[in-house]
């Protein structure tokens, strides 16, 4: 198989070479990578805050390709749905473009009435060399709501660089708000962004548990819930890539300790209920709900996969997501049905993550980091994948080679959290896996 | 009430824009390289650039799109991106050997100054660019014009870099679409095969973006003009150009480059456009007409005609991409409705002259507006000011749809929430039909949902 050279230990086979991949580095100049920017990851983290305003300080297209892209659910304000840019023309590039972000800032701010307003730095800002910084805090200090620089030059590094710069901006809201009346047995979920209710479904298990969600971050997020979010006892880390560094900067600050848990997949699930109640294992009835609660969601779920499971024991499966946790789950989950996973990879993961990753695979599956479609392409040929898991950019291609196709990332319009997720991943999978669809794609004129 | 933020008074503003209706250069430029046969686009400057625009594309499609990235990181945008350019040609050329590269710049790599036509002519002199194979370029940087003008820079580039007269014709018709649906490409050649007019056709999209399933991943998919034709369409005798806004350019260069005579036309959007192209064809061409395109043209007439009365009088507001605008415009007039809002975001004043030129022949007191703040919340003002019976739009017409309750025609790009639009033609009569079709389906659907029992009808 011909790869990028550069790219050799970027893709591994279980069982026979040896493992030491090379990740966490920058993708080959000239390759089609799947990879997003800095601003992608601070976008898709911090977009959900729903009452807050978010405005890309930058040219027009990297505020319309974040434009309400990713389906994060709001039970109230929907101004996070909006579109603002301050659209840089030439002009400014040449003179700079503060002034028009304050303009921009406080014109947005007097007609909305935001809690609080994000400011995105786009790649030319940085170049340019604009102080964002600076306009914040005279707006903020003019209008008396904290408008935050989100620093997301998409250059400066990856998606996960993203992801720490709207740790960072989440990180100032913290601390300001009331925290008198939370509960002692209390929790942040942090890397929830709601998606299809996910973050609904998953409060809703805490609250049967009598544990007190005070905030989400940031699925279906409020401004004054983030404030109070130092009240909580314990954080709850979801999306581990993205969040792990708020629940540090926490920790450090408010001495608030955290875990890492996973909603995808029965066992994951499970744990990650039963770690929380661990935590609170002062309160023995916490324990105790969360037994029922399992057992409950267990005995209606479990029936319900065997029949999906006799018709997809065997078949085989291709994973490719953002995050390696994500993958985790996946594998599981693709077991609970009968599946085995041959091809495993993520955008980002690093080499603890591929070492997990490799400890939950089958010898013979191929590991990837960073991959390109040429190469999916290949290696679903090879290993003969009967469905592929990815987002996006890899349906299209899953498609037309004709396998069956789950999204996991933006696309996904139906929750796969949590054990009512379970089902609805079997189901999703089962159909797209067994279409009569793919006996068809091969000519017969 | 998603945008129930939005106020009727219209506010002035100067800096920012809300709900753009346009986005950046790069998105136009890839989408066009899309259409050479055999070609990669490839994206010099950042990553994150070269994803969203590859998700856009494959969003609206729902096709694979394939595009290369100059990855850059900090030391590139200190440095400049020639490193980064040089390697990313010979990596391409070595991995996944395209025909062509047709590379485009963005925000970034224009602000540090690289100057790709510079760098490529190094990839040459270095031996980076195998014989036979060819490497073209435009500048795309997003902070001037919009996704159209990125779409033009790149077919001019396909003239700049190809296009040779060898003083012998080629005794074909270029055809220079602008930014339409790969059906609608198919549609134009199809117009000119049925008129007996050997063509090449610039940018072709069809049989790329729309490429049947055959269990197989294409990296180059079968359709798209080849660099043969491109190269030949230096001999053409006349050249077509269709819209001024994504067409011009390149037909202009051809005029210098080759000598080739153009005209601009509109996008054979309805009827007087398509009457329009038509006889342009047949002019430059030297053929008749068939007879099946006057049935066919009389066809689309005696339906309109059928259906007058839902038409009439019905107020229109319309946004998207200049060069369809105008036609459709035109042929909503046609249809005697009333397109009184129209909104582009690309910048260009001949928009706001043609628009207004139609306004004033068909007697219209409407609005018209383009370019920056020309954006989808003043388009929503004015909705509020005096409100209409049908908008038309992209994809994100979707939430004033729904906030003023109005039928929503889905039309231009991006359409990430419904199929059909890169299948069915809206071009030419056959094309016109579709309009109608669609647009009094929504008006039908609409009575039927709001009829009283009582007033529920069978027959309408
Ligand atoms: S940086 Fe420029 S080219 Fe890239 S997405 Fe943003 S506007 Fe478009
Ligand atoms: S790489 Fe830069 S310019 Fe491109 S989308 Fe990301 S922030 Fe915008």
């Amino acid at each position: 198989m011909d790869y990028i050279a550069a790219r050799q230990g970027q893709i591994l086979v279980k069982g026979k070479d040896n493992f030491n991949i090379s990740c966490e580095k920058k993708s080959e100049a000239g390759s089609v990578s799947q990879r997003a920017c800095v601003f992608c990851g601070s976008r898709v983290v911090l977009y959900p805050v729903a009452d807050a305003l978010h405005l890309v300080h930058g040219p027009i297209g990297c505020a319309v390709y974040t434009w309400d892209i990713r389906g994060a659910l709001s039970s109230g304000p929907e101004l996070h749905r909006n579109s603002f840019s301050t659209d840089l023309r030439e002009k400014q590039v040449i003179y700079g473009g503060e002034k028009k972000l304050y303009e921009s800032l406080i014109e947005l701010i007097d007609r909305h009435e935001p809690k609080a307003a994000f400011v995105y730095s786009t790649c030319i800002i940085g170049i340019i060399g604009d102080d964002v910084n600076a306009v914040c805090k005279k707006v903020s200090q003019e209008k008396g709501i904290p408008v935050l620089p989100v620093h997301s030059e998409g250059f400066k590094g990856t998606k996960k660089d993203g992801y720490k710069a709207a740790c960072e901006a989440l990180f100032s809201l913290i601390g300001h708000g009331n925290i008198d009346n939370v509960s002692p047995v209390s929790i942040n979920i942090l890397g929830e962004f709601n998606l299809a209710g996910e973050a609904w479904m998953i409060q809703e298990y805490y609250k049967r548990m009598g544990v007190e969600v005070v905030a989400v971050m940031t699925g279906d997020g409020r401004v004054e819930r983030i404030a109070r979010s130092h009240g909580a006892v314990l954080n709850v880390v979801q999306c581990s890539g993205s969040m792990t560094y708020l629940a540090e900067l926490m920790k450090e600050k408010y001495g608030i300790p955290y875990i890492r848990v996973s909603y995808f997949g029965i066992e994951d699930m499970a744990e990650a209920l039963y770690d929380v109640a661990e935590h609170f294992s002062d309160y023995p009835e916490i324990r105790q709900k969360t037994e029922e609660l399992v057992a409950d969601e267990l005995s209606e779920l479990l029936p319900q996969l065997t029949a999906f499971r006799n018709d997809l024991e065997g078949k085989k499966a291709a994973i490719y997501v953002g995050g390696a946790f994500k993958a985790f789950s996946l594998i599981k989950a693709l077991k609970h049905l009968g599946m085995t996973v041959v091809i495993a990879g993520s955008q980002t993961g690093n080499k603890k993550d591929y070492e997990m990753l490799q400890d939950l695979c089958e010898p013979g599956t191929i590991i990837v980091d960073d991959s390109n479609p040429l190469e999916l392409s290949k290696f679903v040929k090879e290993t003969g994948a009967d469905l592929f898991i990815g987002g996006v950019k890899e349906r299209p291609i899953a498609m037309k080679m004709g396998l069956g196709f789950v999204d996991h990332n933006h696309e996904r319009k139906i929750a796969l959290a949590g054990f009512k997720g379970m089902y609805n991943f079997a189901v999703e999978v089962h159909a797209s896996v067994m279409s009569p669809i793919w006996n068809l794609r091969k000519e017969v004129l | 009430m998603l945008l129930r933020h939005t106020t009727a008074d219209v506010v002035e503003r100067e800096g920012l824009t809300i709900n753009p209706v346009k986005t950046c250069q790069p998105v136009g430029a890839m989408y066009a390289a899309l259409g050479i046969h055999g070609c990669l686009p490839h994206s010099h400057g950042s990553q994150g650039c070269c994803a969203y625009h590859r998700s856009a594309l494959t969003r609206h499609y729902k096709e694979p799109v394939m595009a290369g990235t100059s990855s850059f990181t900090e030391g590139a945008s200190v440095f400049g991106g020639q490193a980064n350019l040089l390697q990313a040609v010979n990596n391409i050329f070595t991995i996944y050997d395209p025909e062509i590269i047709a590379v485009h710049s963005t925000c970034l790599s224009e602000t540090i100054g690289d100057d790709l036509n510079q760098i490529l002519i190094k990839a040459q002199e270095d031996g980076k660019v195998p014989e036979g194979k060819s490497v073209i370029s435009a500048p795309t940087p997003s902070y001037v014009g919009s996704h159209i003008t990125g779409f033009s820079a790149m077919v001019e580039a396909m003239v700049k870099y190809l296009s040779i007269n060898s003083g012998k014709s080629n005794g074909k018709v270029n055809l220079i679409p602008g930014w339409v649906e790969p059906c609608d490409m198919r549609q134009i050649k199809s117009i000119a095969k049925r008129m007996g007019v050997e063509n090449i056709l610039f940018p072709d999209t069809s049989d790329v973006l729309d490429a049947p399933l055959i269990g197989k991943h294409q990296m180059y998919p079968d359709g798209g003009v080849t660099k043969e034709e491109l190269v030949s369409a230096g001999d053409s005798i006349f050249t077509i150009a269709m819209g001024s806004f994504a067409s011009e350019q390149a037909a202009k260069l051809l005029n210098k480059k080759c000598n080739v005579d153009y005209e601009v036309l509109d996008i054979p959007v309805g009827i007087k456009a398509t009457d329009r192209f038509i006889m342009k064809l047949s002019q430059t061409a030297g053929v008749e007409v068939p007879s099946d395109f006057k049935s066919e043209r009389g066809r689309l007439v005696d339906v309109i005609t059928d259906q007058e009365q839902y038409l009439h009088g019905k107020r229109v507001a319309i946004f998207g991409d200049p060069d369809q605008l105008i036609p459709l415009t035109e042929f909503l007039l046609d249809l005697n409705m009333e397109p009184v809002y129209v909104v582009s975001g690309t910048p260009g004043k001949y928009f706001e002259k043609r628009i207004k030129e139609l306004f004033e022949q068909y007697g219209i007191d409407g609005k018209v507006k383009n370019g920056p703040q020309a954006d989808m919340f003043l388009l929503h003002q004015w909705i509020k000011e005096q409100g209409v019976d049908l908008l038309i739009g992209n994809t994100y017409g979707k939430y004033i749809a729904r906030d003023e309750d109005l039928p929503f025609l889905r039309y231009g790009f991006p359409i990430y929430d419904r199929v059909g639009h890169s299948y069915f033609t809206t071009l030419g009569y056959e094309g016109g039909l579709r309009i109608v079709e669609k647009i009094l389906g929504l008006f039908h659907d609409r009575q039927d949902r709001d009829a009283p029992e009582e007033r529920f009808e069978l027959v309408m």
